[in-house]
C-alpha cells in the first residue's frame, strides 16, 4: 500500500447510532467500527440514554470516548470532530439513529467540504420504536412535530396535528428535552399547553375527549404505554423520562384492537371504528 | 387677604370654575421663586410668617435649599379673598434648574397663567427667557414681579428715577418675547405694562410687594421705599420690616392673579387647539372647551411622586369630567386600564383625601402604579387623543455606579431606586448582568449629585464610582451591498438584513415617544407614514428600541410570527450592545429581508433565533463604516467682561466651540457646545477663575462623531473598562457563507 492511499482511508469519519437504551444498542458493526477507530466521540444531548454508562462504553471499544457538548458542534462547528477525522479514522456515537434528529447533518456537510469521506451505521430510532409499540401503522403517520418548553411556546404542534389529522393521519409529537439542565417536558404538560391553545383556537383538536397515545421509555427495558381520553391521559403517571406522545386519526380496525391489546385503551374504542 | 380654610370649603370653590386659578411661577435659577412661594403660603395660613423668607418651602428637599434652587415641581392649593369673593388658586412649582427641562413643560401644561419673577439686577436671564418661550408656547398668560429691587438701592445705589429706568428696560425684554412666542391674537393684550397693575416689584426677602394699585391704595412712593434703605443697619431693619407690613408682598401678588389671569372657562378654549390634538366635536372637546365636569374624563399628568402611604401618586390637571374614587380609566399613551384608588387635594405639604375633583382643577391620584408623566387618563371604553409633547425623554450621557455602604441596606436601596426612578422619567437605573454593578445614568453629573444627595435623604448611605460617559454606535453610511445574512448555531435557520440611517426626524419622534415600543402597529405605522415611510416599512415596523427601528419586511414565509419575538429580543442585544464598543446604537433602522425558517419547533427556539439576528446586524454594521458619537452639551455662560478670558481658556482646553458672545453692558454671555466627557468638574473650575461672578448653564445638546483622530483611542479605553480585547471586531467573524 503506497503512502497516498493510506491516507485517502485514514481520512474518514463514521456516525455509528447508539439506540435507544444504553450502548447495548450499538450495532456490531458499530462496535468493530470504534475499535478499529483512532479517535471516537459522543454526544448525549439530543436524546436520553436512560441506563447508558460511559465507562461499560469505553470498556467495549477499548479507548477513550470524548464527550461533545452542544458548544463544540454549533458554535465550534464541530471543529474537534473535523480536525480528528482529518488525521485518522473517526467514529462519532449518537443516540437513537444519527440523523433522525437533523442536527448532524451540518456535521456532515462540513466533513463533506472538508474532503472528509463519511459513513453511517446506523441504529434503532424513537421514531420507529414509539410506532412499534403503538402497534399504529406507519403507512399512516403524518408530520411529525416536537413539542417545546414553555418559555420558547409555539402554536405549531397544535398546527401540526391539525393538519394531520384533516388528512386521517397520526401525528407523532416528540417531547422537548434538555439533557444538561436534566429538564424532560412530560407528557402532562405538553397536554396542558396543547389544551389551552384548544380554548383559543377550537379546531376540535386537543378537547377532553380527544384520543391519544401516551409513550414513555420507549426502548428501554421499562417502557409504558397509555392510549386513552385527554382527560384520563392527562392524570396517568407514565413515569420517567423520555416521554412522548401520538394524536391519532383515522383508526384502522386492527390499529383499534392493538392499542386495546398493548396500549390499555378503553374497550368502547372499537366502536368507533369500522 | 389669604386665610387658612377647611378642606370642605376648598372642595365647593372647586365646583366653581369662575373663581379658580391654576397658575404657577416661573423664574431663572436664584431669581427668588420659592422664597416669593413662600411668602404666598405664609399668606394663606399654611406656614407662619416669620418662616417665610427663610423656610424654602416649596422646596421638598434639603438639598433644593442647600443649593438654594427648586429642582422638582409640587403644587400647593390656596384660598385668596379679593373684593368679598373667594378665589381658589392652585400653584404648581416648576424647577428652575435647566437640567430638569422636561418637567418645565409638563407643569406648564397644568396651567393657565404664569408669574414671570426676575431679579432687578441681573435681568431676564436664559432661563427666564427659555420658561417663558415655553410658557407661551403653551398658552399660558404672564405677570410680572420684579424681585430683589432692594439690591437696587443698597447695593447700586439707584435713583428712583434710575429705578424706574431699569424697570422699563426689564419690561421692553419681557415684552418682546411676549410679542414673538404668544398666540397671534395675544401679541397685544398680553403685553404687561406698570400701569394696568400687571407688573409688581419688591423684594421677597424682605416680604414686601406693590404694583400700581398697591401703590396708590397705600400711598407708598418710590422715595418711601428708598428711604426704608437709608440709614444704620438697626433702623434699616426696623423701617423695612414697617414696609413688609405696610406692603405685605403676597397681597399685590394674590390679587394679580385673581384680577390679570383667565380662569379655567376662560383659557381652556383657546389652548385647548394647541395642546390637544384630538377632535374638538367629540364629546371629550366639548368637555374641555366647557370645562365641564360631567362630560367623559380627560386628565393630564405632569408629576409622579411616590409616598409611602398612598404609593404612586399623580398630579395633574382635569381638563374635562371629573375624577372620582374608584372610577375605571384608561392610561392612553400606555394602552392600560386602571382604577382610581383615590383621588386627593393638596393643601400645602399635605395630600388632603377627597372625593372628586371636578374639571378645570389641579387633582392627585392614586392606585394607577405603572402610570409615567406626560400621561393622559381618559373615560374608560372611548376613543380619545392623548396629549401632545409632554414626555421629552432625555437620552442619558453619564452613568456611575452606584452601591449601598452597607449590604443589609440592599432592601431600602431598592425601595428608593424606585421612588427615585419613577419620579424623574430621565433617571435610568439597571443591573448589569456581567459585573453586578448597579448602574445609574442621567442628564449630567449634577443631574446624578442631586440623586445621590436624595438617596442619602431617604436615609441610604450610598458609594458612588466616577461618572463615566455614555457613547453611541452609529454607522457612516446607510448599507448597499447584498443583503447580510446571519445562521442560527444549529445552522438550519437564515435571517438576511439590511442597515439604513433613520432621519433626524424619526429620532426627534422616538425622542418625544411619539414613536414608541408600546404603542399600537396603526398608531406608528400612521406617524411613520406622516414621516415619509413607504407603506410597507411603516406597516413592518415591529420593534422600537434605545432610538432604533426594527422593520421587517418579509413577505410569504412560514413561522416567521413563532420566531419574530425571539428575532426582536437579539435586536435589542445587539442595539444595546453594539459591536464598536458595546455602547448602545443610535438612529438605526435594521430591516429583515427574509427567512429561512427550520420546520420543527425546537430547531429554531430562542438559542437558535437571537445569534441568528445579532450576529449579522453587527456584520452590517461593521461594514458601514462604524462610528462613534458622544454626547455634546451646550454651556452658557454670562459673566462680567473681565472674566470672560478664563472662560474663553476654559472651553479651549476641553474641545469647546464657541457659538456666540453677545454682550450686554457689562455682562457677556457665551454660548458654546462641549463634549461631556470634557465637561466634569467645570464647576469648581468656573467659581475659582471668575471669582464666583459666572452664572452659567449647561444642558444635553445632540450626539456628534468623536473626532476621527481619537475614535480607535476612545474605543480603545471603552473596551478595555469592559474587559473587552482593544480592538473592535471584523465583519469577517460574523460573516456567514452559504
Amino acid at each position: 500500500m503506497n503512502v497516498t492511499s493510506r491516507i485517502t482511508t485514514l481520512k474518514e469519519l463514521v456516525f455509528v447510532g447508539l439506540g435507544l437504551n444504553d450502548e447495548q444498542g450499538i450495532s456490531l458493526s458499530g462496535l468493530e467500527e470504534a475499535k478499529t477507530a483512532d479517535h471516537v466521540f459522543i454526544e448525549l444531548y439530543t436524546s436520553l440514554l436512560p441506563d447508558f454508562s460511559m465507562k461499560r462504553l469505553e470498556a467495549l471499544v477499548g479507548k477513550k470516548v470524548r464527550v461533545l457538548q452542544r458548544f463544540d458542534l454549533e458554535e465550534e462547528n464541530g471543529k474537534l470532530v473535523l480536525d480528528s477525522a482529518e488525521k485518522g479514522k473517526t467514529v462519532f456515537f449518537v443516540p437513537g439513529d444519527p440523523f433522525i434528529a437533523t442536527t448532524h447533518v451540518t456535521l456532515r456537510m462540513e466533513a463533506a467540504k472538508r474532503g472528509v469521506k463519511t459513513r453511517i451505521v446506523h441504529g434503532a430510532s424513537i421514531i420507529s420504536a414509539i410506532i412499534g409499540l403503538s402497534g399504529l401503522h406507519n403507512y399512516k403517520f403524518g408530520k411529525t412535530v416536537t413539542v417545546p418548553f414553555p418559555e420558547n411556546f409555539s402554536e405549531t404542534p397544535y398546527k401540526v396535528i391539525a393538519q394531520n389529522k384533516q388528512l386521517g393521519l397520526h401525528t407523532l409529537c416528540l417531547l422537548d428535552i434538555k439533557v444538561d439542565e436534566n429538564r424532560f417536558l412530560t407528557i402532562k404538560e405538553a397536554l396542558t399547553m396543547l389544551m389551552e391553545i384548544e380554548q383559543k383556537k377550537k379546531l376540535n383538536i386537543a378537547t377532553s375527549d380527544t384520543f391519544a397515545v401516551g409513550v414513555a421509555r420507549a426502548g428501554s427495558n421499562t417502557p409504558t404505554l397509555k392510549a386513552d381520553y385527554l382527560n384520563e391521559l392527562v392524570t396517568y403517571d407514565f413515569g420517567a423520562p423520555p416521554q412522548s406522545l401520538i394524536f391519532t386519526g383515522q383508526l384502522h380496525f386492527m390499529e383499534a384492537d392493538a392499542l386495546i391489546a398493548f396500549a390499555g385503551a378503553p374497550p368502547k374504542l372499537r366502536s368507533t371504528v369500522k | 387677604m389669604a386665610r387658612y380654610r377647611q378642606t370642605d370649603e376648598i372642595v365647593k370653590l372647586m365646583d366653581n370654575p369662575t373663581i379658580i386659578r391654576n397658575t404657577s411661577i416661573i423664574a431663572h435659577v436664584d431669581h427668588g421663586k420659592t422664597t416669593l412661594s413662600d411668602s404666598l403660603l405664609a399668606a394663606a395660613g399654611i406656614i407662619s410668617t416669620q418662616t417665610a423668607g427663610q423656610k424654602l418651602f416649596l422646596d421638598s428637599w434639603d438639598l433644593e435649599q442647600k443649593r438654594q434652587m427648586t429642582v422638582f415641581a409640587s403644587n400647593v392649593s390656596l384660598v385668596h379673598t379679593l373684593d368679598e369673593k373667594d378665589y381658589l388658586i392652585n400653584l404648581i412649582d416648576t424647577p428652575g434648574h435647566i437640567d430638569f427641562s422636561g418637567a418645565v413643560t409638563r407643569s406648564l401644561r397644568a396651567v393657565d397663567g404664569a408669574l414671570v419673577v426676575v431679579d432687578a439686577v441681573e435681568g431676564p436671564m436664559t432661563q427666564t427667557e427659555t420658561v417663558l418661550m415655553q410658557a407661551l408656547r403653551e398658552r399660558v398668560k404672564p405677570i410680572l414681579f420684579i424681585n430683589k429691587v432692594d439690591r437696587l438701592i443698597k447695593e447700586i445705589k439707584l435713583t428712583p428715577q434710575e429705578i424706574q429706568r431699569k424697570f422699563a428696560k426689564i419690561l421692553l425684554r419681557v415684552n418682546t418675547l411676549i410679542e414673538k412666542y404668544a398666540p397671534a391674537e395675544h401679541k397685544k393684550d398680553w403685553q404687561v405694562t406698570v400701569e394696568d397693575g400687571r407688573v409688581a416689584f419688591g423684594s421677597a426677602l424682605h416680604k414686601w410687594g406693590l404694583n400700581i394699585d398697591h401703590m396708590k391704595m397705600k400711598k407708598v412712593t418710590f422715595q418711601d421705599i428708598i428711604d426704608a434703605y437709608t440709614g444704620e443697619p438697626a433702623e434699616v431693619g426696623r423701617k423695612v420690616d414697617e414696609l413688609s407690613k405696610k406692603a405685605p408682598l403676597p397681597e399685590p401678588i394674590l390679587d394679580m392673579f385673581c384680577k390679570h389671569l383667565p380662569n379655567p372657562f376662560e383659557a381652556q378654549p383657546y389652548r385647548q387647539p394647541q395642546i390637544w390634538p384630538g377632535d374638538v366635536d367629540s364629546p371629550t372637546g366639548v368637555g374641555m372647551a366647557k370645562v365641564d365636569p360631567n362630560a367623559p374624563l380627560l386628565m393630564c399628568i405632569s408629576t409622579i411622586e411616590v409616598d409611602p402611604h398612598s404609593g404612586t401618586v399623580a398630579i395633574g390637571r382635569i381638563f374635562s369630567g371629573s375624577i372620582t374614587k374608584g372610577k375605571t380609566v384608561q392610561l392612553v399613551s400606555s394602552h392600560q386600564k386602571g382604577q382610581v384608588q383615590q383621588v386627593f387635594m393638596s393643601m400645602a405639604t399635605d395630600r388632603v383625601i377627597i372625593d372628586r375633583v371636578p374639571a378645570g382643577n389641579i387633582g392627585a391620584i392614586s392606585g394607577l402604579p405603572s402610570i409615567h408623566v406626560g400621561e393622559t387618563i381618559a373615560e374608560d371604553g372611548i376613543e380619545v387623543h392623548s396629549f401632545e409633547g409632554l414626555r421629552y425623554v432625555s437620552d442619558p450621557v453619564v452613568t456611575v455606579a452606584v452601591e449601598p455602604e452597607d449590604v443589609k441596606d440592599l432592601p431600602l436601596f431598592d425601595k428608593v431606586m424606585h421612588k427615585l426612578t419613577t419620579e424623574d422619567p430621565n433617571l435610568h437605573f439597571h443591573m448589569n448582568k456581567e459585573s453586578g454593578e448597579f448602574l445609574l445614568s442621567g442628564m449630567g453629573e449634577l443631574h446624578l449629585e442631586i440623586t445621590a444627595y436624595r438617596m442619602q435623604e431617604a436615609g441610604l448611605k450610598v458609594k458612588l464610582s466616577k461618572p463615566i460617559v455614555i457613547y453611541r454606535e452609529t454607522i457612516g453610511h446607510d448599507y448597499t451591498g447584498p443583503a447580510v445574512m446571519g445562521k442560527s448555531p444549529n445552522k438550519h435557520n437564515k435571517l438576511w438584513i439590511t442597515i439604513e440611517k433613520l432621519s433626524d426626524e424619526v429620532i426627534e419622534a422616538i425622542k418625544s415617544e411619539k414613536i414608541t415600543d408600546m404603542q399600537s402597529k396603526d398608531e406608528r405605522t400612521k406617524i411613520l407614514r406622516g414621516l415619509g415611510w413607504a407603506p410597507d416599512d411603516a406597516k413592518g415596523a415591529v420593534a422600537v428600541e434605545e432610538n432604533n427601528i426594527l422593520v421587517n419586511r418579509i413577505r410569504g414565509r412560514q413561522y416567521v410570527d413563532e420566531i419574530i419575538d425571539h428575532i426582536k429580543t437579539g435586536f435589542r442585544e445587539a442595539v444595546h450592545t453594539s459591536p464598536l464598543a458595546k455602547e448602545p446604537a443610535y438612529g438605526l433602522k435594521i430591516n429583515l429581508e427574509d427567512v429561512t425558517v427550520h420546520e420543527d419547533p425546537v430547531h429554531r427556539g430562542p438559542a437558535q433565533a437571537i445569534p441568528m439576528t445579532w450576529r449579522p446586524i453587527y456584520c452590517t454594521i461593521l461594514l458601514s463604516n462604524p462610528k462613534l458619537l458622544e454626547p455634546l452639551m451646550s454651556f452658557e455662560c454670562k459673566v462680567p467682561s473681565e472674566f470672560v478670558s478664563s472662560v474663553i481658556t476654559l472651553l479651549n482646553k476641553r474641545r469647546g466651540k464657541i457659538l456666540d458672545m453677545p454682550s450686554e453692558e457689562d455682562m457677556i454671555t457665551v454660548k458654546a457646545e462641549m463634549p461631556v466627557s470634557e465637561s466634569f468638574g467645570i464647576a469648581d473650575i468656573l467659581r475659582s477663575s471668575t471669582q464666583g461672578r459666572a452664572f452659567w448653564a449647561t444642558q444635553f445638546s445632540r450626539w456628534a462623531p468623536v473626532p476621527e483622530q481619537m475614535q480607535e483611542e476612545t474605543i480603545k479605553k471603552i473596551r478595555e473598562r469592559r474587559g473587552l480585547p482593544p480592538t473592535p471586531p471584523k465583519p469577517e467573524e460574523y460573516f456567514e457563507s452559504e
